[in-house]
């Protein structure tokens, strides 16, 4: 807690350095702010995907965001507070056969306590959230709090925090480090890109078919080859390409190691 | 007459489904279409190995299982790149199957891998060729099965979105599905799979790349391979074959953007099935090979030597990496092929300087005498350094590292050996040249060179290109391995003084020193 803290400090202060003279800045810490979270402000989120009877853009109401994904040692509460979420009590149904995976024993986390949670079932996650008082972002909210890039709101327009962005996208996957480790985005917020894949709570709703040639758009799905871009509203970002892929790919109940999560919380 | 004789005895892939009527009358046809009986477990093999030819006469149902792991590998001497690969290895490994099979295909994703995966196989009728069915979680496996209703030689590949980046990743291989009747049997089979890889870092700039989106994009790659990384049919990876024996080279295109020109210098492909289907095709030089395409080509090895594989569109063999090697054994034979017979001058407006009748002679004479005995040198037998005796430790590693530069760099041009080639590129082997101006040496390699030069009392002017990207370590290297390699002995380089040069000598863009030899 105390590390994360000052982190997220240091992450405002530099945050503030280096934006100096220019006309954007990151929105204050507001009083009503819970504890290691930051106000994201409301906004617009474009799908990458939609059908023609589904709206260009989606408006998103201004929300709380963990600034870390939640942590080993954090969900290690969570299990300890509730023993049906312990890797023995777990049920089939919630949680397959990785869950918890790499842990020693029910209460024996196999990572350092503050690398992140990994190897949940969004079941798992859900249910963690829940018990804080919060909840699951929806991929309009993550995909608009992800949108920043460390110095700008519309990250989509630096082309040096694109190919940061994409690189880590291609680099092999590892055991997740711990969380922080990379640079607050323009609201304050680590990791969303650069250490693991995050649930979100409708992560199957723009479901694709998994050929992503086929996915033309919405629910369209006669066409291949390269048709995957035709109802694209950006075929240039690959990373949001990715990550509609990685969510399709799942199922509520699949523990994976690199797939962690973090919460929200309404105003 | 010879070349007659070939074409005769060419065998006809698929000439027997054209007889189905014979076969029936004959009791051996497979026109009722049996259902496949029994159940095997496909053999995969990794590149350049082919799976053995199936000697079942009968359709049956096959278990293939093929795993996706997402594993660094080396692209280049000194370069990595985090391939995304079908089996561990790009490409992907062979699958061989039979044309009515049924198979069941299972597709397990790597729980350490990063992204979600699929297969698209060209082999499968039906939407997405498999895509939709095999899209995989890490972690997680998927079952789907199809029949393979067509014979021919098909691309799978990955089509997850963006399908472009793991496709660029290495996420290709190929399927073959054999005729009823088998293929003819051939002594070698061997399998090739071209690619190209878009780094961020220039051809070979050391150190674990990173993909390039923009370069994709343009579809400018910086690396066009075969079989997954520079060099991988080269040297001791060469393919072999001796004299007299056939030879059918499986070749796919995995692309994702660019048409291969594939062409063996100094093969005629006696046959080839373009597009992997069942037309077969006679005397062809190159065959294209588009982008998610592949070719079957079979030839039979003639004269002994060393035969490279290029895509013909050749920037990309000099500079990006697309060759390989085909070394052939055995007995000379001189009078398909007589190998230099005689070098004179020539004085211009087709006037010979040396008499004319002296010229014929020697000519004529090596084709006279026995022909295919006549001694010509035996074939080369690819490369074999001979280092001085008088490298010190710390020059002998870097005649080591100094290979692996020659190797992918100078050799096509100054020949695996040193030789160069006569009139054309002057040798290193006992160059007097190299031996007397190191400096020059090391300004040839930074700024290339241009206009005349004479090496051991024979002039040659051509173009050498600069090679300035070359760090001061690999050019300093390189050097080392030249001056002390296959009967040179003198004093290497140091990275400082290739450095010295490099700062003394500015490059000008586009222009090439008038000569690095002054």
């Amino acid at each position: 807690m105390n590390g994360h803290g000052l982190m997220s400090l240091a992450a405002l202060l530099m945050l503030n350095v280096g934006l100096s003279g220019q006309e954007l800045s990151a929105p204050a810490p507001t009083s009503g702010t819970p504890a290691d979270m930051v106000l994201i402000p409301s906004g617009v989120y474009r799908p990458l995907f939609r059908a023609a009877s589904e709206p260009k853009e989606v408006s998103v109401q201004a929300f709380y965001l963990d600034k870390f994904p939640v942590t080993t040692g954090e969900f290690l509460e969570f299990v300890r507070a509730n023993p049906r979420w312990r890797r023995s009590q777990v049920k089939p149904l919630f949680a397959d056969q990785s869950y918890l995976k790499n842990w020693k024993a029910d209460l024996e986390p196999g990572a350092p306590l503050n690398a992140a949670a990994t190897d949940v079932s969004w079941f798992a996650a859900k249910a963690y959230a829940q018990w804080k008082g919060k909840r699951l972002l929806t991929v309009a909210e993550w995909e608009h709090a992800a949108g920043a890039g460390t110095t700008r709101p519309d990250g989509e327009n630096d082309a040096a925090f694109r190919q940061q962005v994409l690189q880590w996208y291609t680099t092999l996957g590892a055991a997740p480090g711990p969380v922080g480790a990379n640079p607050a985005n323009f609201w304050g917020v680590h990791d969303l890109h650069g250490l693991i894949w995050e649930w979100v709570l409708d992560f199957n709703s723009a479901m694709v078919t998994g050929d992503s040639r086929a996915d033309s758009g919405g629910l369209e799905r006669g066409l291949f080859c390269g048709a995957g871009a035709q109802g694209a509203r950006e075929v240039a970002n690959y990373p949001a390409f990715m990550r509609l892929g990685f969510r399709s790919s799942l199922n509520a109940n699949y523990c994976i190691h690199n797939l962690g999560f973090r919460c929200a919380k309404d105003l | 007459m010879i070349q007659m004789k070939r074409h005769m005895k060419i065998a006809t892939f698929l000439g027997i489904s054209a007889l189905p009527g014979f076969l029936l009358a004959t009791g051996v046809g497979f026109a009722a279409e049996p259902a496949p009986s029994g159940t095997e477990s496909a053999v995969l093999t990794e590149a350049p190995a082919v799976p053995p030819p199936l000697t079942r006469r009968h359709a049956t149902n096959v278990v293939v299982n093929l795993e996706v792991k997402e594993t660094t590998k080396r692209l280049a001497d000194g370069v990595e790149y985090p391939f995304w690969t079908f089996g561990g290895d790009v490409p992907g490994n062979f699958i061989r199957i039979r044309e009515g099979d049924t198979v069941e295909f299972h597709l397990h994703n790597d729980p350490n891998n990063k992204m979600p995966h699929n297969i698209d196989l060209h082999a499968v009728t039906g939407p997405g060729g498999g895509a939709e069915s095999s899209f995989t979680a890490p972690g997680h496996s998927s079952r789907f099965s199809f029949q393979a209703l067509n014979a021919g030689l098909y691309v799978y590949h990955c089509a997850t979105a963006p399908v472009g980046l793991h496709v660029a990743n290495g996420m290709y291989g190929l399927i073959l599905v054999e005729p009823k009747e088998g293929l003819p049997p051939v002594d070698h089979e061997y399998y090739i799979m071209q690619g190209e890889f878009y780094t961020l870092g220039k051809f070979g700039e050391e150190g674990l790349q990173a993909f390039d989106m923009e370069k994709a994009v343009d579809e400018k790659p910086n690396y066009v391979v075969f079989n997954g990384s520079v060099g991988s049919l080269m040297g001791e990876h060469s393919l072999t074959a001796k004299v007299g024996e056939k030879i059918r080279l499986f070749v796919g295109n995995g692309g994702p953007n660019l048409r291969s020109s594939f062409h063996v210098i100094g093969i005629i492909f006696d046959t080839v099935y373009q597009e992997g289907g069942t037309a077969p095709t006679h005397n062809v030089q190159t065959t294209v090979i588009p982008p998610g395409g592949a070719a079957i080509v079979e030839f039979t090895a003639k004269v002994p030597g060393n035969y490279t594989l290029v895509d013909h569109a050749l920037f990309r063999a000099f500079n990006k990496g697309a060759v390989g090697r085909l070394t052939v054994s055995g007995p000379a034979n001189t009078l398909t092929y007589s190998g230099k017979q005689a070098d004179t001058l020539y004085a211009g407006d087709g006037k010979p300087a040396a008499p004319a009748s002296k010229l014929q002679a020697a000519v004529a004479s090596p084709v006279a005498s026995t022909p295919i005995t006549a001694s010509l040198k035996p074939a080369a037998s690819g490369q074999t350094d001979i280092p001085s005796a008088s490298l010190s430790a710390a020059e002998r590693a870097q005649f080591e590292r100094g290979r692996g530069v020659y190797m992918q760099t100078c050799f096509v041009c100054h020949q695996a050996n040193g030789q160069g080639v006569p009139g054309q590129i002057p040798p290193l082997a006992k160059s007097d040249l190299l031996m007397a101006d190191k400096a020059g040496a090391i300004r040839g390699v930074l700024q290339g060179r241009n206009g005349e030069v004479t090496v051991n009392g024979k002039k040659y002017n051509g173009i050498m290109i600069p090679f300035g990207q070359l760090k001061d370590e690999q050019v300093a290297d390189v050097i080392t391995y030249v001056r002390n390699n296959w009967g040179n002995s003198g004093e290497g380089a140091t990275p400082q003084e290739v450095n010295a040069i490099r700062k003394a000598n500015p490059e000008v863009a586009g222009k090439l020193a008038s000569s690095p030899f002054e």
